[in-house]
C-alpha cells in the first residue's frame, strides 16, 4: 500500500537548474559589451542626435571632455562648464589638460591623439569654440562630437 | 532506515546559484556604461599663432555663406531658411557646380562650406547644420565611388585595409598628393553679438 502510495507523489516542481546559466549567459554579454565608468560625470549630458556617424577606431588614443549644466546646481551655478576626468577645468587649463593626457600615450603616437566631446545640447557655442581654440593651441586637432544615432525616414 | 537514505539521489541544492548570479549581473548592469564612441568627426585648424597671417582673396562664387543667430535662426546665402535639412542638396549643387552657374562654386577643389555661429547659438543646432554638411559631401564621396553612404562611412572608418584606403583617395580624388575633392568647412569663430 505504502509503495503506491510514494508513486503518486509525482514531482510538482519546475526544473530550475538551467536558470543560472541564462543568467550567466546574460552576465557575459554585459562583462563584455560594456566597459567599466571611470569618471563620475558630474554635468548634465542630453547628447544630441545626428545622421553622419563615425566611429572611433583606437580607443586607448581617445580622451574625453564633458560640457554642460553641472548637475548640482547649487554649488557650481547653472552656467555649463567643463569636466575633464573628475574635476571641472577652465577653458584656459585645456591646454594643460591636454599635456597630460598626451603624457600617457606612447611617445610616436602623440600627435594622434582624439578628443571626444560630449556636450549638452543646451550648452552654448561660445564655450565650445573657446574649448576648440585651446585644442587648437595644444596641437590636439582630431575632434568627435559624440552624437547618437538619429532615426533615419 | 540507513538503506533508505543511500538510495536518494545526493544533489546540490543549485537553487540559489541563480540568486549569485543575478547578483553580479546587476553589480555590472549598474557600474557600466555601453561605451558611446561615435560621432561626427572633425579636423582643427592648426594653432593660429603658428601661422601665417595671409590675406587671400577668395571669390564670393567659391563660399558658401551658413550664418546661425543665437536664436538658432539659420542664414544660408544671405536668405532665412527654417527646414535645415535643405542644406544638403543646396551645398550638393554649389559643390557640382563645377562653374556652370556664375553665383555658384568654379570647381569641388575651390568651393568652401563657412559655416558662422554666435556665441549664443545652441550645441544642438550647430550639431544639426554640421551633420547636414557632412551628409552632403560623404552623399557626394559615395557617389564618385559607387557605394552607399553609410558604406563610404565604414570605409573611411578604416584606412588600414588597403582596398578601402584605395576607394577612399579615389572617392576624395587624391592625385599627386593632392586632393581634388577637399571636405572644405571653415568653421569660423563665433560672433559676440548675440541678439
Amino acid at each position: 500500500m505504502s509503495k503506491f502510495k510514494k508513486k503518486a507523489n509525482t514531482k510538482q516542481e519546475i526544473p530550475t537548474s538551467a536558470l543560472p546559466d541564462i543568467i550567466f549567459m546574460l552576465l557575459f554579454f554585459f562583462m563584455v559589451t560594456t566597459v567599466l565608468r571611470e569618471v563620475t560625470i558630474n554635468v548634465k549630458q542630453r547628447i544630441p542626435d545626428a545622421t553622419q556617424l563615425r566611429k572611433l577606431q583606437r580607443k586607448s588614443l581617445v580622451s574625453y571632455l564633458y560640457i554642460g549644466e553641472p548637475k548640482k546646481t547649487s554649488q557650481w551655478g547653472s552656467e555649463p562648464r567643463i569636466q575633464a576626468n573628475d574635476v571641472f577645468i577652465e577653458p584656459k587649463d585645456v591646454v594643460l589638460w591636454v599635456n597630460q593626457e598626451k603624457d600617457k600615450l606612447d611617445e610616436v603616437e602623440r600627435d594622434q591623439i582624439t578628443i571626444a566631446m560630449k556636450v549638452d545640447k543646451e550648452a552654448k557655442r561660445g564655450l565650445v569654440s573657446d574649448v576648440e581654440f585651446q585644442l587648437r593651441k595644444a596641437n590636439a586637432r582630431k575632434l568627435l562630437y559624440t552624437t547618437l544615432q538619429e532615426m533615419e525616414e | 532506515m540507513a538503506r533508505n537514505k543511500q538510495r536518494d539521489n545526493p544533489e546540490i541544492n543549485s537553487s540559489s546559484m541563480a540568486d549569485i548570479a543575478f547578483l553580479l549581473l546587476i553589480f555590472f548592469l549598474v557600474t557600466t556604461t555601453i561605451a558611446n564612441d561615435r560621432g561626427l568627426s572633425l579636423l582643427l585648424p592648426p594653432d593660429p599663432d603658428t601661422m601665417e597671417q595671409m590675406d587671400i582673396k577668395i571669390p564670393e562664387r567659391n563660399i558658401f555663406k551658413i550664418q546661425v543667430n543665437s536664436a538658432d535662426k539659420l542664414l544660408v546665402e544671405g536668405e532665412p531658411l527654417t527646414d535645415v535639412a535643405a542644406i544638403k542638396s543646396m551645398i550638393k549643387e554649389f559643390v557640382l557646380n563645377n562653374g556652370r552657374n556664375p553665383e555658384l562654386s568654379d570647381t569641388p577643389k575651390d568651393a568652401i562650406v563657412s559655416f558662422k555661429t554666435d556665441r549664443g547659438t545652441s550645441q544642438e543646432m550647430f550639431i544639426e547644420v554640421l551633420d547636414q554638411v557632412q551628409g552632403a559631401y560623404y552623399d557626394m564621396y559615395a557617389e564618385r565611388v559607387g557605394v552607399t553612404n553609410k558604406q563610404w562611412r565604414d570605409i573611411a572608418n578604416d584606412l588600414s585595409d588597403p582596398e578601402n584606403k584605395r576607394l577612399y583617395d579615389k572617392g576624395r580624388g587624391l592625385k599627386d598628393g593632392k586632393v581634388e575633392f577637399p571636405m572644405n568647412i571653415s568653421i569660423a569663430e563665433p560672433s559676440k553679438i548675440g541678439g
